[in-house]
């Protein structure tokens, strides 16, 4: 049987070994040059540092993915920094392109997605400023590279990442300026209890936290950001207290982030149908508990599938292998499928709670000022998406996500909606006085992200 | 209970809404039912060529019509949607080619299209970007290119001002003639009546057509189309070439839309997408055509649902089993330009039952053998 593994990432790995263990020799594909993923991304080998350094409190578990990811690599047909920008779930075909300059196709019988998950943004005036990144690209930059995105940084936004990302900046010996939570302190301890189940997760959250405060970083709570100061650079982070006086501290680099959205284009363009999920307040591919997706021989790991963390995302990858041979009528052991299935089910009743810690501000991101930049690729500001919401709109009022995109160019430039989606849906939602769930989302169309077009063979 | 108006537009592309439009403007009570949104297929997922040059001549004295609409569109629409002068350019790769285009100025010029031939050694003067690969061209000064999403919907809000009842999601799964009266049901079971029906669902239109006794083959059809990312603006013309197996035109934002070849569908749901191996095909023709353009992101490729007849010309005209009935379907790719006149055409037929454009080369009986059936 021909597997396809999409992903290397802690999802990616535990399913690639799963189906090596029951002799299998999957294709695997990942952007990257090695597995890990995002979470577990390594340096380039003249950059190597310690895990315990990289990893903090994940290092023994960085350590254990990427020291699988070596024994693996040498026995499947691995392939990496390979981007697969199109897949068809009829034909089980999917399109490759190698860096940026080999084509190639690869047949399947049956595929995992374990595609990961980038940060949600909302955009607040002067986030297009240089120096102002994701969380997660903060993190990568100090993680892969070894560099800080400034020298006094500035943090806001919400989520576990965002106390993580200020304490890894702090530690590396970055001067953190401020982290600047949109969750009110009340939210997160009416979440508290349900957070207990989260045993060390929690209790490390809570560590973050402490360590920051104790170390004279400024955090502040249930605040409102109002913009990032500067005209070529970031000069400074200003935000609104919960008692709604304004606030700034000097910085010269922010990182941004309200939590991660799955990465699901590849999931979308094999037909998996969505579903909006209120909770993660985000459109999820539908999948069961073991990864199974509607359309047959297709199963989804990991955030790809649903925010989960990449505990989460290490049983879930090995749980879709074993539904994979399942479903290929090869026996397995119920035992170790039990155990995944409670591990999982009790991470889903902490993540639940954990949602409800840090919920995704969506009356901030519908409440983006009209001249702030919303599209960012396409030029396009949040007044210019209201506009097109008006019955006095010159082509009429957009109804849904797809049409707003095609009057207004909102998500179509070279992120595809990717960054400015989500909080272009809460900007349209609230302008046609409707529901976010009810206005759609954009449509996957391939490629999955910007491919460069090749020179044709030179004729001799 | 059924809704009664005086004609019935089964179809939201450009020319339907057009129609709903030019009927509303001449007092009639109008209903359009569109399955979707309006737009939504053919009419909004095409290149976005406005381009009378290369057309097969029983077409020009429509498109000729439609050209004068389109310079008039923000009159007619409330806006322009973004119609721009960029020229077309055709051109030729080979001596056989540039014959093809040099055969086609005799044609354009009995109706009144002025084409300039563009030599081997101009063309890389005044286009130098263009490939060695490309011998001559062919330059229609007055074509151009309009944005696809834009056309309908405003051609609709148009015609909702003009009072006609635009109904978007509404998917006709009935359709009966008696008594002077079309009744059209709908899926949630809706019914809809009128002495007149205009037919224009495009590739659904085929099947309209049967409903009421009359076969047209039309098969499915999906173009191929693709975005880079925005670089500096440097290809203003429109171009195409002999044998169309590449498109492209640079938008002033800088994004250079490229189409060729076909896609893959299903109209049942409706469902349609680019072919990967099919796009990076035309990628090489585009690239072999402007080497400038190797190395371009493609962002975003797409496709839509239109109808090809075996001529590749359209349906259009009176049927010939059903008083009060009209097509105007299957315009096989080559229908955005022609969307507005068609709309008014269809409205001179249906209220005046008469126009002045030839329309003997689309007759509906034209694919009937001599056996009566189709082949």
């Amino acid at each position: 049987m021909r597997i396809a593994v999409i992903g290397a990432g802690p999802a990616g790995v535990r399913a690639v070994e799963t189906l090596v263990a029951a002799g299998h020799r999957p294709v695997w594909i990942d952007e990257a040059r090695e597995g890990g993923g995002r979470i577990y991304q390594r340096p380039p080998q003249s950059l190597r540092r310690d895990a315990r350094m990289l990893y903090g409190f994940e290092a023994r578990k960085a350590e254990g993915v990427h020291a699988t990811f070596e024994r693996l690599a040498p026995v499947v047909d691995w392939r990496p920094e390979t981007l697969v920008w199109h897949i068809r779930p009829q034909a089980r075909r999917l399109s490759t392109q190698h860096q940026g300059r080999t084509q190639a196709t690869v047949d399947y019988d049956a595929a995992i997605l374990c595609t990961g998950a980038m940060d949600r943004v909302v955009p607040v005036p002067g986030w297009t400023l240089p120096g102002v990144t994701t969380m997660g690209a903060a993190q990568i930059a100090l993680k892969t590279q070894g560099c800080s995105i400034g020298a006094r940084v500035a943090f806001v936004g919400t989520g576990p990442l965002l106390y993580l990302v200020a304490y890894q900046y702090a530690k590396a010996g970055v001067t953190v300026a401020a982290v600047v939570d949109t969750t009110p302190f009340a939210t997160k301890f009416a979440a508290a209890p349900g957070l207990l189940r989260g045993g060390a997760t929690f209790v490390k959250g809570i560590y973050y936290i402490g360590w920051l405060r104790a170390h004279g970083v400024r955090v502040v709570e249930g605040a409102t950001p109002v913009a990032i100061n500067g005209t070529t650079d970031v000069q400074g982070l200003r935000w609104r207290g919960s008692d709604g006086r304004e606030d700034l501290v000097a910085c010269d680099a922010v990182g941004m982030g309200w939590g991660l959205k799955p990465e699901a284009q590849l999931a979308d363009l094999a037909g998996v149908p969505f579903r909006f999920e209120p909770l993660q307040h985000s459109w999820i591919p539908e999948c069961d508990t073991s990864g199974r997706t509607p359309v047959e021989g297709h199963y989804l790991a990991g955030d790809g599938a649903a925010i989960g963390g990449a505990d989460v995302a290490e049983l879930a990858g090995a749980r879709a292998a074993l539904a994979l041979l399942q479903d290929a009528g090869q026996s397995v052991d119920a035992v170790r499928v039990a155990a995944l299935d409670r591990a999982l089910a009790g991470q889903q009743r902490f993540r639940i709670a954990l949602e409800r810690a840090f919920p995704y501000p969506a009356a901030l991101a519908a409440s983006v000022a009209d001249e702030t930049l919303l599209c960012r690729c396409e030029g396009l500001t949040a007044g210019e998406l209201r506009a097109a919401a008006r019955e006095d709109h010159d082509v009429g009022p957009a109804p849904e996500m797809n049409r707003a995109k095609a009057f207004t160019r909102v998500g179509m430039g070279r992120c595809q909606g990717r960054v400015c989606g989500p909080a272009a849906a809460e900007v349209l939602a609230a302008s046609l006085g409707r529901d976010v769930a009810s206005i759609g989302r954009l449509r996957g169309q391939s490629p999955v992200k910007p491919m460069p077009m090749l020179v044709p063979e030179a004729t001799p | 209970m059924s809704e009664t108006c005086d004609a019935l537009v089964l179809g939201g592309g450009g020319a339907g809404c057009s129609a709903a439009l030019h009927l509303a403007k001449r007092g009639l009570r109008v209903i359009l039912l569109e399955r979707g949104l309006v737009g939504g297929q053919a009419s909004g997922v095409n290149y976005g060529g406005v381009r009378q040059q290369g057309r097969h001549a029983a077409e020009l004295p429509i498109a000729r019509r439609s050209r004068e609409m389109w310079g008039r569109m923000r009159e007619i629409a409330g806006t322009d949607a973004e119609f721009t002068v960029t020229t077309h350019l055709k051109l030729a790769r080979n001596a056989e080619e540039e014959a093809e285009l040099v055969a086609y100025l005799d044609i354009a010029r009995d109706y009144g299209l002025s084409l300039r031939m563009v030599g081997s050694n101009s063309i890389h003067l005044e286009y130098p970007w263009l490939s060695n690969s490309v011998v001559a061209g062919s330059l229609s000064p007055e074509d151009g290119s309009a944005n696809p999403r834009l056309l309908a919907p405003a051609l609709a809000h148009a015609a909702r001002a003009a009072g006609a009842v635009i109904c978007e999601g509404t998917r006709i799964v009935e359709l009966s003639y008696a008594g002077g009266m079309f009744l059209l049901r709908a899926e949630d079971g809706r019914e809809f009546q009128a002495p007149l029906l205009l037919n224009v669902a495009g590739f659904w239109g085929g099947a309209v057509a049967e409903a009421f006794g009359e076969k047209a083959p039309v098969a499915p059809m999906s173009p191929n189309m693709m975005v880079t990312e925005p670089l500096p603006y440097f290809i203003t013309p429109n171009i195409g070439v002999v044998g169309g197996n590449v498109y492209l035109r640079q938008i002033p934002r800088g994004n250079v839309i490229i189409g060729g070849g076909h896609g893959e569908s299903d109209p049942s749901k409706p469902w349609s997408r680019a072919l990967p191996e099919v796009s990076l095909q035309t990628q090489a023709h585009a690239v072999a055509l402007v080497p400038e353009l190797a190395g371009a992101h493609v962002i975003r490729s797409w496709s839509g649902i239109d109808g090809v007849t075996p001529d590749h010309l359209p349906v259009i005209g009176p049927s010939r089993t059903t008083p009060g009935l009209f097509h105007a379907f299957g315009f096989s790719g080559a229908g955005f330009q022609l969307g507005p006149a068609i709309g008014a055409i269809m409205t001179e037929l249906m209220v005046d039952h008469a126009t002045d454009v030839p329309l003997d080369a689309f007759r509906i009986d034209r694919f009937q053998t001599a056996a009566g059936d189709t082949p």
